[in-house]
């Protein structure tokens, strides 16, 4: 009886990966709806606002793809998922995109059979503790106790660096980042560590977010981005180049004040053909002519979305750095539209 | 004179499969069979295909690379160059740790409560009334949270046990409370310690060998021995003297303030107190109610006769009522066993590295062998529970009613 129930359960999520590899476009448009997995509550890269809005720097790719997908920002599924379970939710069909600041490896892109579309924030791997510590660098944290987020790269990185370093630590695996900032509060553990972005992100939200200091050292790269299935490359390309899109957009200076009035046309033909003017680039990735026009006036380009939810002027505070224009010394480079 | 002979035998005929009561229900047995089988082989197929379809092999083959994570209660050695399958190894013996000491103190929890639940006294037998329903009406993996949280927030840091005048101090010098867990004295075993367990482990057994003989002198002569403080006293004097004896070669470690945390000494994390806690009261409030159908199904007469014969409301509970109870309490608390295991699945909710924490959750989760792991896990769970069962079943044959 124990075997046909497994099997059984084996073969419906056999039958639901089956049908998740048909064609995504499609079924989001006969959805009418776009199903984007966002983390389960990071301020200012996706967390639920008073209004029970999703509200932050990922979801707005999710709200890009909406409207370049089916012209309407606000229709979106949100399915709130932990480390653990957003590569499962993902492979089985129950999202069509996961944007939740997810690290681009080599594992994760091959082995795991998805498709990261690109890099939407170059981060890595910070710790935080408590100022009245004293501690001024990671390498002073032997012995420490350790909250980290289980299901993440950071849980390999930081077992690699304190095996490098030859320092002893105590790892507490917490699910989700908030029960992580529950316990690092009540000083169950001495640091926490994730990405940088987050580790700021976090301490935002601290009552005295003063007490608290980021360590200097980033002991990893942590290109983080959205991500797809492998099998179906239309919908890659649509989400590989909306991301593309707003990157340009900021580069080219097109923002979501100016665009309706650069949609009339300019002099730069790669304006043009970004919002469709020229050249018919939509039509290739199967979508309107005038999709990444739609999508700018909704979400406005990288730079606003950034400076929005995560920039200096927010309790974010997270400065460009390596998320600047490569004409601005950042990494920042979107191939060209043509 | 007649003969008998035998009535003739029909021979069979193939429409008897259908007609004749006899086999008729053979027929149906063995087309529900074949159906079945057929619907177990489409199963499989079908998800064999789909894996297929989705480029994905069954391969065990990471159970031998690097994990690259770190575990913080390791009952073997264990660090994150080793395999995936220590990492799994150690998970299975967290799972069995917490098992076993849950199985220990639910039992003692529930018996204790069961008894007293039909105490005469008002008040014991509703305050044992009030643990049973508010325990067992409230899921499980609430009780863990709820544990756990208390631990954390209202015990302090160990940064409250430092400087000149601290907020908290150790009990006895020797145990910490602290919000990461519960530090304790570790005992270091030296040359010569093997003999004191062993004069150790010789006095339980000489406990036994006197309470068969105090039994046996009152059966033949009906004179009544000491069984109680000569029992403390085999337990106590020989080891203590050994001990001394052969230089105190047991010695304790104290834990100590160094750094950010306690070192030396015996950390029980609160996440295995949370657990084992959370799942013994949890379990113990349906033992409770176990043991105590158990006793209410023995009659009322046997607790009259026995009071009759002069015997104390103890002995009638430890000699007369217990044992025969003991034939209904068993079959249900192997099932409580059981459950208790399986629960303790739930220990990710608070970071307590078991067997779905490690193979099932981190490993899983890097390799992406969801299949793999959780067939392993599947395998793992129900060998655990068949040998629960198996063991739970010797025993319960031996307290049994003899049929002869």
């Amino acid at each position: 009886m124990k075997k046909s129930v497994f099997l059984g359960a084996l073969a419906v999520s056999g039958i639901a990966a089956g049908a998740a590899s048909a064609a995504t476009l499609e079924d989001v448009q006969a959805r009418g709806e776009l199903n984007c997995g966002v983390n389960t509550g990071l301020v200012g890269f996706a967390a639920p606002d008073a209004n029970n809005n999703w509200q932050g720097f990922d979801v707005e790719l999710c709200r890009a793809v909406a409207t370049a997908v089916l012209g309407d920002p606000d229709a979106v599924t949100y399915v709130p998922l932990t480390g653990k379970t957003r590569f499962t939710a993902l492979a089985a069909g129950e999202i069509d995109m996961l944007s939740r600041n997810t690290t681009w490896t080599f594992t994760r892109d091959n082995d795991l059979k998805f498709e990261f579309v690109g890099i939407n924030y170059y981060d890595g791997q910070g710790f935080m503790v408590p100022r009245e510590l004293g501690v001024t660098s990671a390498k002073d944290l032997d012995g420490a106790t350790v909250c980290i987020q289980t299901g993440t790269t950071t849980e390999l990185n930081l077992a690699d660096f304190f095996r490098a370093n030859n320092i002893s630590y105590e790892p507490v695996p917490i699910e989700t980042n908030a029960e992580a900032q529950q316990q690092y509060l009540a000083g169950a553990c001495d640091v926490y560590t994730t990405d940088a972005s987050g580790l700021a992100a976090t301490r935002a939200a601290f009552e005295n977010p003063g007490d608290h200091v980021v360590l200097p050292e980033i002991v990893s790269k942590e290109p983080l981005g959205p991500l797809v299935r492998h099998g179906d490359n239309e919908w890659g390309d649509i989400v590989r180049w909306t991301l593309n899109a707003l990157v340009s957009a900021e580069e080219l200076g097109v923002t979501s004040a100016n665009v309706a009035e650069l949609a009339n046309g300019t002099d730069n033909p790669e304006i043009n053909r970004l919002l469709g003017t020229e050249g018919g680039l939509g039509e290739m990735i199967g979508l309107e002519n005038d999709w990444a026009k739609n999508m700018l006036e909704v979400t406005g380009n990288y730079g606003e979305i950034f400076e929005r939810h995560i920039g200096e002027n927010t309790p974010i505070g997270l400065a460009r750095g390596l998320n600047a224009q490569w004409t601005d010394g950042g990494l920042l480079y979107s191939p060209p539209f043509r | 004179m007649t003969v008998m002979t035998d009535p003739p035998r029909e021979s069979f005929r193939l429409s008897m499969l259908l007609n004749d009561t006899r086999y008729r229900s053979y027929t149906f047995q063995f087309i529900a069979l074949i159906a079945l089988f057929l619907f177990i082989g489409w199963l499989i197929s079908n998800a064999a295909q789909n894996l297929e379809d989705l480029g994905q092999d069954i391969s065990y083959g990471f159970l031998g690379e690097s994990a690259g994570y770190d575990i913080n209660q390791r009952p073997i050695e264990y660090n994150s160059q080793d395999s995936h399958l220590r990492a799994s190894i150690v998970g299975v013996l967290n799972t069995l740790i917490v098992a076993f000491l849950g199985c220990i103190t639910a039992t003692v929890l529930g018996v204790v409560a069961g008894v007293l639940r039909l105490s005469n006294n008002w008040i014991v037998a509703k305050l044992m009334a009030v643990y049973v329903e508010a325990f067992r009406n409230v899921p499980v993996l609430i009780w863990i949270l709820i544990i756990f949280s208390i631990m954390t927030v209202s015990l302090p840091g160990p940064r409250a046990f430092r400087g000149e005048d601290p907020s908290s101090s150790m009990l006895f010098d020797a145990f910490a409370f602290t919000n990461r867990g519960v530090y304790a004295p570790k005992p270091i075993w030296e040359s010569g310690s093997m003999i004191v367990v062993i004069t150790f482990l010789l006095s339980i057994l000489a406990i036994f060998a006197y309470r068969a003989y105090a039994k046996k002198l009152l059966y033949d002569t009906g004179r009544l021995l000491p069984t109680f403080w000569p029992s403390i006293a085999i337990f106590f004097v020989p080891t203590i003297l050994m001990f001394f004896i052969l230089g105190r070669p047991i010695s304790l470690e104290y834990p100590e303030l160094r750094g950010f945390n306690f070192q030396g000494g015996m950390q029980i994390r609160g996440s295995l107190i949370a657990l084992w806690f959370a799942l013994a009261i949890y379990t113990g409030a349906f033992i409770a109610e176990n043991v105590r159908a158990g006793i209410m199904a023995i009659s009322k007469g046997q607790t009259e006769a026995a009071a009759s014969l002069g015997l104390r409301p103890n002995r009638i509970m430890n000699l007369v009522i217990l044992p025969q109870a003991l034939r209904v309490i068993i079959p249900p608390l192997i099932s409580q066993y059981l459950n208790l295991t399986k629960n303790s699945s739930l220990a990710i909710a608070v970071g307590y590295m078991d067997i779905t924490g490690t193979l099932g959750g981190i490993t899983l989760n890097q390799t992406g062998r969801a299949i793999e792991a959780i067939l392993l896990l599947m395998l793992f769970y129900l060998t655990i529970s068949l040998s629960i069962s198996a063991i739970m079943n010797v025993y319960n044959n031996s307290v049994k009613l003899k049929e002869r």
